[in-house]
Parts: C-alpha cells; sequence; structure tokens
C-alpha cells in the first residue's frame, strides 16, 4: 500500500511510502481525497518518513492537498522529510511552509 | 572529448516507464560511484524530463521516449532525454517556475525548476510538431574525494 491513513478524532495522518513519481501519486491522491472528504478533518498531515524517492510530483500532491484543506476549512501539515526529498521541497519554497530541519526521521520529533 | 561510455534507451511512454528509466540511468551511473545525493539529484531530474514527455510531449497519447546517456572520461554525465510529440512553442514561458499547462491543479510546474537546481547544466531544444529534446549534465564527484 503506497498510502496508510490514520485517522483520529478530526485529525487524519497519512503514511506515504515508497517512491512519489507522477505513476504512484495518483493513486495516493486519490485515496487521501476521498477520506478526507467523508471525513472533513481539522488537520491533514502528510507523513513522508516511508518515501524513498520523490520528484514534483510529490509537490503537486502537497500544493493539491494544501488546497482541498483550504476548501475544508482545514489545516495541512507535511512531516518527516527524509533527508533526500528535502532538496526538492526546497526547490519549490515548500521549506517555508514547513521545519525541514526539525521535519527529521525519528518519531519523537511529533 | 570522447565518451568513455555511452548507453541508449528507447520504452514507451507509459507513466510506468518513469521509475524503469531513472533505473536504468543510476544503474549505467553507478560504477562512477556517485554520492547518495548526486544519484538521487539524478534520479530526479531525469523523472522530470520523461514525466514532461509522457505528460506533454505525448500528452499521454503511447508514442515512444528516448534517453542517451555519456560518460566522460572527467566524470561528466550527459543525459539526453528526446521525444517526438507535440514540441514546446515557448521554451522560455515553459521553463519558468510554476507555470504549467495542466489544468486539474495537481501538476506543481517545476519541473525544469527542479532539473535546473540538481543539474549543472540544463538544455531545452523544441520545435513544435516535432519535439524536444533535454540535455542535462552532471559532473560526479566520486565518493572518495567527497569525503577527502
Amino acid at each position: 500500500m503506497p498510502v496508510r491513513l490514520q485517522i483520529l478524532d478530526d485529525q487524519i495522518t497519512a503514511y506515504l511510502s515508497g517512491e512519489i513519481d507522477h505513476h504512484t501519486a495518483a493513486p495516493m491522491r486519490e485515496e487521501i481525497d476521498e477520506t478526507a472528504q467523508r471525513v472533513q478533518p481539522k488537520l491533514l498531515i502528510l507523513d513522508f518518513s516511508g518515501v524513498t524517492f520523490m520528484d514534483s510530483s510529490g509537490i503537486g500532491l502537497v500544493m493539491g492537498r494544501y488546497r482541498l484543506m483550504q476548501e475544508l476549512g482545514g489545516e495541512l501539515q507535511i512531516a518527516r522529510i527524509p533527508r533526500p526529498l528535502r532538496r526538492v521541497m526546497q526547490v519549490a519554497g515548500l521549506s517555508k511552509l514547513t521545519n525541514l530541519d526539525d521535519g527529521g526521521d525519528s518519531h519523537e520529533n511529533q | 572529448m570522447k565518451t568513455s561510455n555511452r548507453m541508449k534507451l528507447q520504452f514507451d511512454s507509459r507513466s510506468a516507464n518513469e521509475s524503469f528509466a531513472r533505473m536504468a540511468v543510476s544503474a549505467f551511473i553507478a560504477p562512477l560511484d556517485p554520492t547518495v545525493d548526486e544519484l538521487s539529484d539524478i534520479k530526479t531530474a531525469v523523472s522530470e524530463a520523461v514525466t514532461n514527455c509522457i505528460v506533454h510531449g505525448y500528452r499521454d497519447e503511447i508514442n515512444t521516449v528516448t534517453i542517451t546517456a555519456d560518460i566522460y572520461p572527467d566524470n561528466r554525465v550527459v543525459i539526453r532525454v528526446r521525444d517526438k510529440g507535440c514540441g514546446i512553442p515557448d521554451i522560455k514561458a515553459a521553463m519558468e517556475p510554476l507555470f504549467t499547462t495542466c489544468t486539474t491543479g495537481e501538476r506543481a510546474g517545476l519541473g525544469f525548476a527542479v532539473m535546473q537546481s540538481l543539474m549543472d547544466k540544463v538544455k531545452v531544444s523544441s520545435k513544435e510538431g516535432k519535439g524536444t529534446t533535454v540535455t542535462m549534465e552532471r559532473k560526479i564527484t566520486s565518493r572518495g574525494e567527497a569525503n577527502g
């Protein structure tokens, strides 16, 4: 499973895993959106700790979910970005939305 | 400069092949002993270029994507990703960060920006109705040098 969803009250955490490219982003997006539309969470967390590769399709995934959460009146957080993904996040300026240094690889940061 | 190794790869413009393409290039340059970051940068840039061929060049119709990779004795890798698709009418505009022709809102418009920031050189040549070639270059610092 490329994405595992955990629902806790009005919060959804999407644990993404494997490689995110144009091919794999579509099923991830569909699964997250379907659940988010149903649950209407206040907070959606995209957890990247299980992601081994990401190109700009991952940025599209984040931007699309950011818009969705705005529509739903909630917030989006991105968490636990593995080191190799940070350069792509930085090109996109997403380092402004999240603290990449704290996005680290340990669960304790959450 | 004469190349020290060369490969050419052709495959269908199916999105499942995005992963295959970057893995193949990564396997080809592995003997240069690139660092983890270098390998990750090159894989990402190849993935962007191949996705552009599939999504934009061929607009999701199945055709052929061609990749050639040349390794030079000074550890430079030159990768060409080519499609025979619709071409880009305005390359300068297409290379602007956040420019996208995608209307679903799921493409960030950052493909060229990512390629340019991860590679030493990126050149795009395109002709409307004929296709597009992206040429990217990156010098590999072998791990020994990087550590020393």
